[in-house]
């Protein structure tokens, strides 16, 4: 799923600093898994920024909303009949979603309330880490099930560098070396003689190299 | 021959190789590299400009290599995957050829991190070993990564690092067997100060029959004092620097310390020039370039072989 993080409560009073009447949205997708932007973060959020402008005396008036789907026309739609009564909206959607509501209501100022950081996983409650990148050309069978291009610090194809040590990254003793994990993943497979194998070099044309991606599935199509 | 490369000829003579290297100044001054050219000259046979090491900002390696050049000397243009995406890396290539220059060491370099410009965005389009292969490919091929034909092709030879002490251990000769594959012809490895480690990583490669393929010199760095034993310990990345070498550092006056640590190195040498295989050593005297004559000279390295 994607992960996200909330910004800094300052960092969100100051873009909302010339508002009086604010939607704060959320949105029960990812974000709600990874405690970042659903119901409960809409709640906790417009409490604090309630609170805050009280202190300053510049009283703010907050309308909390959690979308089924930021990332989906039909969810943004149930906004419609009640936008344009507020000034702002501030989304804790991930980076698609507040793109979608700023697109699909072009006329309000949308301002991001969390920063979206990587597509990862709930290691345990509390911990999430990055796997994939989202580069378009998918190599996990070549390399253990494990991802360089997301999880080498330098995208690495024929790890690990010279800066691996106890199997970690040269970048951080905190931060596995993805290559290390793939040889062990092969070893355990009886498969090392894949890392013989030279990856050639990367086409990175389905990677955001590319341009912006899209897909488009004519059988799917209305 | 590949190229009109010195430390071919050397190498292809079947000679002991020497080579060193310097690193280029944090500023626009072309005397501290001529400095440090004028002192390296004589001693060894080629000498590596590094490539903003350790991700710090240093005049270009490319330019350090023409002031070398000058000199007379065969310049070893260091180039790492961290700053070029491929475009770059083939244009710096055809320009490092229409200079002269003889020699690459491709390299996929430390990240950005550790330098003074952390916030930076890194590139790694290829990885050392694609690099590797870029310029075997141009050279060979004669042609672009692209597939287009090329005019005129660059005649370089080709190094690679190796790091017989990072980990996984067992699985660093296999990675060297595929710089090989991918067209490495010379390897300078990661400062050796763990000899024993190092005879175990050789008996590997000679089991692979890489030596026979690939020349392949062996790291040497002088430790100048404990600070530096201790920080190339702690602080640089892929380092194997035993207690016991910084014991007997320690266990000298002072004074005598920076001394305890040149003979370290030429025993070093020594002991290197026993390991079947080994076909040079690359000197790597951190800011203290001077020593090179004395350690060189010291390990019956001297006077360097002629070349045609």
């Amino acid at each position: 799923m994607i992960i996200g993080e909330g910004k800094p409560i300052k960092d969100i009073l100051f873009m909302i600093q010339n508002y009086s009447k604010v939607i704060v949205a959320g949105c029960r997708g990812c974000v709600t898994v990874c405690s970042a932007g659903g119901e409960k973060e809409v709640e906790v959020l417009s409490s604090a920024l309630a609170m805050a402008r009280e202190n300053e005396d510049k009283p703010l008036e907050i309308k909390e909303v959690t979308l089924e789907r930021q990332c989906d026309p039909e969810y943004l739609e149930q906004m419609r009949s009640y936008i344009d009564e507020y000034e702002a909206v501030v989304s804790i959607a991930c980076g698609a979603g507040i793109q979608f509501m700023a697109e699909k209501y072009p006329k309000i100022p949308i301002c991001p309330g969390i920063n979206t950081n990587f597509i990862g996983v709930t290691e345990e409650q509390g911990v999430w880490s990055e796997r994939c990148q989202a580069c378009g050309n998918c190599k996990l069978h070549m390399t253990g099930g494990i991802c360089p291009i997301a999880r080498c610090s330098k995208s690495i194809l024929n790890g690990p560098c010279g800066g691996s040590a106890d199997g970690k990254c040269e970048i951080d003793p905190e931060v596995p070396c993805a290559w290390q994990l793939i040889i062990d993943n092969l070893k355990e497979q009886g498969r090392l003689d894949q890392l013989e194998v030279i990856i050639p070099l990367n086409d990175w044309t389905t990677s955001r190299d590319g341009g912006p991606r899209k897909i488009i599935r004519e059988d799917l199509k209305l | 021959m590949t190229s009109d490369s010195r430390l071919e000829k050397v190498l292809a003579q079947g000679e002991f190789a020497v080579t060193s290297e310097c690193g280029p100044p944090r500023g626009v001054d072309p005397d501290s590299i001529r400095d440090k050219g004028e002192l390296l000259k004589d001693s060894v046979d080629v000498v590596n400009i590094t490539d903003n090491q350790t991700s710090v900002v240093r005049m270009s390696s490319l330019s350090a290599c023409v002031i070398l050049k000058q000199l007379g000397i065969d310049p070893v243009l260091q180039m790492v995957t961290r700053d070029r995406n491929r475009i770059a890396i083939q244009s710096d290539i055809l320009g490092a050829a229409a200079l002269g220059f003889n020699n690459i060491l491709c390299l996929s370099g430390d990240h950005q991190k550790f330098g003074d410009h952390g916030a930076a965005k890194n590139v790694y389009d290829l990885d050392s070993i694609h690099l590797i292969q870029t310029v075997k490919h141009m050279r060979d091929e004669g042609k672009f990564l692209g597939g287009d034909e090329l005019k005129g092709v660059p005649r370089l030879f080709i190094g690679a690092a190796a790091n017989p002490f990072a980990d996984p251990f067992e699985f660093r000769v296999t990675r060297l067997a595929k710089k090989v594959a991918a067209g490495a012809q010379f390897i300078q490895t990661q400062c050796i100060f763990n000899i024993e480690r190092f005879k175990t990583w050789m008996e590997q490669v000679r089991e692979r029959g890489l030596h026979e393929k690939v020349h392949i010199l062996g790291g040497v760095t002088p430790m100048k004092s404990i600070g530096m034993a201790k920080y190339m310990k702690n602080m640089v990345p892929g380092m194997d620097v035993p207690d016991e070498l910084i014991e007997r550092i320690k266990g000298v006056d002072k004074e005598k310390r920076a001394q305890e640590g040149i003979k370290i190195a030429i025993e070093t040498i020594q002991q290197l020039k026993e390991i079947e295989g080994i076909h040079g050593v690359h000197i790597m005297a951190i800011e203290w370039e001077e020593m090179v004559p004395k350690i060189a000279e010291a390990a019956g390295l001297l006077p360097r072989p002629q070349v045609n």
